[in-house]
């Protein structure tokens, strides 16, 4: 749209880049992991900090072992204190693998933590031998678990690894493409309260009225661009603009649309709902994937993250919203396709799995409902924090539960009550 | 060739007679209806490349097309709506093709609609086109030029709160034209054939209600009126032969006289 204009936000200038300079190129990190080592994945990937635990004596082990080596016996996965004392720490100056070198120095840390073992973790700076220090399981640029190490209390944001290994949004490009979610006017302004330096906002259909058109525009750094993804040509042309520019996507398209299988036009509304959400991430996949990826390590003005705001009737969708919840779950299995091309170049894919929000087509749901606010701070949470499965909201985050503990109940659950 | 096809030639040729293009360009961002929400949407246009000289297809250029019946400048078949559901070959597929040639009757509301998005044909109007140009002949098209198509995006659709705001005809008009004129069908600039607060006439719908309940037809999303003469035009409109189809998206011609 070219009736828009704004600026970029002039108190969130970035260092511009030198055009001459060969942009650094991603490179894989080492260390492939066993399939116990990916129990710590899916904790890391939620933030939640657990420890493989023996399910005999209770003894906390890592690394994380096959079975407990104190009593031989079992092991899971549970939650435990994050504290922990640096024993010593030293600094990598000239690492042997590609990745570390290219980001050397490189400061690492022995760690007893609380709960007993010990472990080697990525320390940050303000941290030395002898202090208290707060442990959080992150993911690295390769999606892989590890441990950081860090002041308690302190500002994490301040260590280039912890930068290196989360999205902070300060500083850069973001584009929320659609500027009709409930999110997106919230979402804008936590985004510019977060420092960033452009927000881009696609606008589907122009022709029809935007409400909120002042109030967004009102936001700085922020712009209305015209974006429908369920148009091959309005993706491209948009792509052409800004692919090469945007270091965060946050695909908020939807189109929220009640019905059973045996509605009047139900199969007319799915497909429609599968044009926006399952094809249309297709379409900006295909359109901003590469040149994400392609920045991917571009240090801290890089390419960094795609959001997926998704609803959580992907995992399981009461019967009157059997099309809505077949769009989404085909949403989120192309979703994993994404997040595998897209980590060729470190760019983390997050995948926010809300319940129902405030969106008027959701008024004949239960209340608690996510309000735009709360699922913009969810948002930037993830990012800060590198996060890449966040459930917003308590509906979701219960029908998660419900289904990690028996997902037969659930369908037969959802059928009954025809709700969440 | 007769001596009558052998003259139209010439006249083509000769440049006596003039072919203009009354159709908009079917593309993606083109506005289409709104329907309340609870309503079932016509799809947009949408234009999918299989391949363009590349991996998928490395000499040949070609796309995948998908919309609605109802989608940029469009044909209405009587068994669109209601009123015209039990009548004969009421769908595109069997349509009289004789109906898909015939003369147009321009009707100039472009003073008003400047003035007014919600300027209405009325009766009054239609008097007086026909104390200048003669009466309205049995099995013409009427077409109401309001300079519309000018009009781009937003402003074209002309959405506020209360819904759309679109020039159209009243319903005695339209009920008159088709009644007391006998006409083939009514054509517009806008999206509908009908005003767009027409829901709130009596009848609904009062261009779609007379129109299609006597089995005449609906053309919208017509451009280039300007160029017509006020009688005399020829209109070549012929809609795709979509099996038991509403409507569909089709390029209207218009051959017009030199003078």
């Amino acid at each position: 749209m070219t009736d828009t204009p704004i600026p970029p936000h002039r108190s969130h200038r970035r260092t511009p880049s030198d055009p001459l300079r060969r942009t650094r190129q991603p490179l894989p990190l080492p260390g492939a992991r066993s399939r116990a080592a990916h129990l710590l994945t899916a904790a890391a990937a939620r933030g939640e900090f657990a420890l493989p635990c023996c399910t005999a004596c209770g003894r906390y082990a890592w690394p994380i072992p096959e079975i407990c080596p104190a009593c031989l016996g079992s092991v899971a996965l549970a939650t435990a204190p994050p504290g922990g004392r640096v024993l010593s720490a030293t600094t990598a100056e000239v690492p042997a693998d590609p990745y570390f070198r290219e980001r050397a120095p490189w400061r690492v840390g022995l760690v007893a933590l609380d709960c007993g073992p010990q472990a080697v973790v990525h320390l940050h700076p303000a941290s030395d031998p002898g202090d208290a220090v707060r442990l959080t399981l992150m993911l690295d640029r390769a999606g892989q678990a590890v441990l950081h190490a860090g002041p308690i209390g302190g500002d994490m944001q301040t260590d280039p690894k912890w930068r290196e290994m989360t999205a902070d949004p300060a500083t850069r490009r973001v584009l929320i493409t659609d500027a009709r979610h409930v999110a997106a006017l919230p979402l804008a302004r936590a985004l510019a309260n977060a420092g960033t330096a452009e927000i881009h906002l696609g606008l589907p259909e122009p022709w029809k009225p935007l409400p909120t058109r002042a109030a967004l525009l009102a936001v700085p750094g922020a712009r209305l661009v015209g974006l429908d993804v369920t148009s091959d040509r309005s993706v491209a042309d948009l792509a052409a603009d800004l692919a090469g520019r945007i270091e965060i996507v946050v695909n908020t398209a939807d189109l929220p649309r009640p019905g059973d299988l045996l509605a009047p036009a139900a199969q007319v509304q799915a497909r429609a709902m599968t044009e926006v959400l399952s094809l249309g991430l297709m379409r900006m996949g295909r359109a901003f994937g590469p040149a994400l990826a392609e920045r991917g390590a571009d240090g801290d003005q890089g390419a960094v993250a795609w959001v997926n705001v998704l609803s959580v009737m992907a995992l399981a969708a009461p019967p009157g919203w059997a099309g809505y919840g077949a769009a989404h779950a085909a949403a989120l299995a192309l979703s994993r396709s994404l997040r595998a091309e897209l980590g060729r170049g470190g760019v983390r894919l997050v995948t926010m799995l809300t319940g129902p929000t405030e969106d008027s087509w959701f008024q004949t749901l239960d209340h608690p409902r996510v309000t735009g606010a709360a699922l913009a701070r969810a948002i930037i949470e993830a990012l800060r924090r590198g996060l890449e499965e966040v459930a917003v909201g308590d509906v979701a985050r219960d029908l998660m539960a419900r289904l990690a503990e028996n997902p037969k109940a659930v369908e037969r659950e959802l059928a009954r009550a025809g709700r969440l | 060739m007769n001596g009558i096809l052998q003259a139209l030639s010439s006249a083509l040729t000769g440049g006596q007679l003039r072919v203009i293009d009354l159709t908009q360009t079917l593309r993606d961002d083109f506005p289409t209806i709104v329907l309340p929400p609870e309503f079932g949407q016509a799809a947009p246009v949408r234009i999918e490349r299989i391949s363009r000289y590349d991996a998928a297809g490395p000499s040949w250029y070609w796309n995948n097309l998908s919309f609605g019946e109802h989608v940029g400048t469009h044909f209405d078949a009587p068994a669109h709506w209601f009123t015209g559901r039990d009548l004969p070959r009421g769908t595109v597929d069997v349509l009289p093709v004789t109906d898909m040639l015939a003369p147009a009757c321009v009707i100039d509301c472009t003073d008003g609609a400047a003035g007014d998005d919600d300027f209405l044909l009325t009766r009054a109007h239609l008097d007086r086109w026909e104390a200048v140009h003669g009466p309205i002949n049995p099995g013409a098209w009427v077409l109401m030029r309001t300079g519309w198509s000018q009009r781009r995006g937003a402003d074209y659709a002309n959405l506020r709160d209360d819904g759309a705001h679109t020039p159209g005809p009243d319903a005695a008009a339209i009920r008159w034209l088709v009644e007391a004129r006998g006409i083939l069908g009514f054509g517009t600039e806008t999206i509908g054939t009908d005003a767009g607060q027409a829901s709130h006439f009596d009848p609904p719908y009062p261009a779609h209600h007379y129109l299609h309940g006597n089995g005449r037809y609906g053309l919208q999303s017509l451009t280039n009126l300007h160029e017509l003469p006020p009688r005399g035009a020829m209109l070549f409109a012929a809609p795709l032969k979509v099996h038991a189809g509403s409507g569909s998206p089709l390029r209207v011609l218009a051959l017009v006289e030199e003078t």
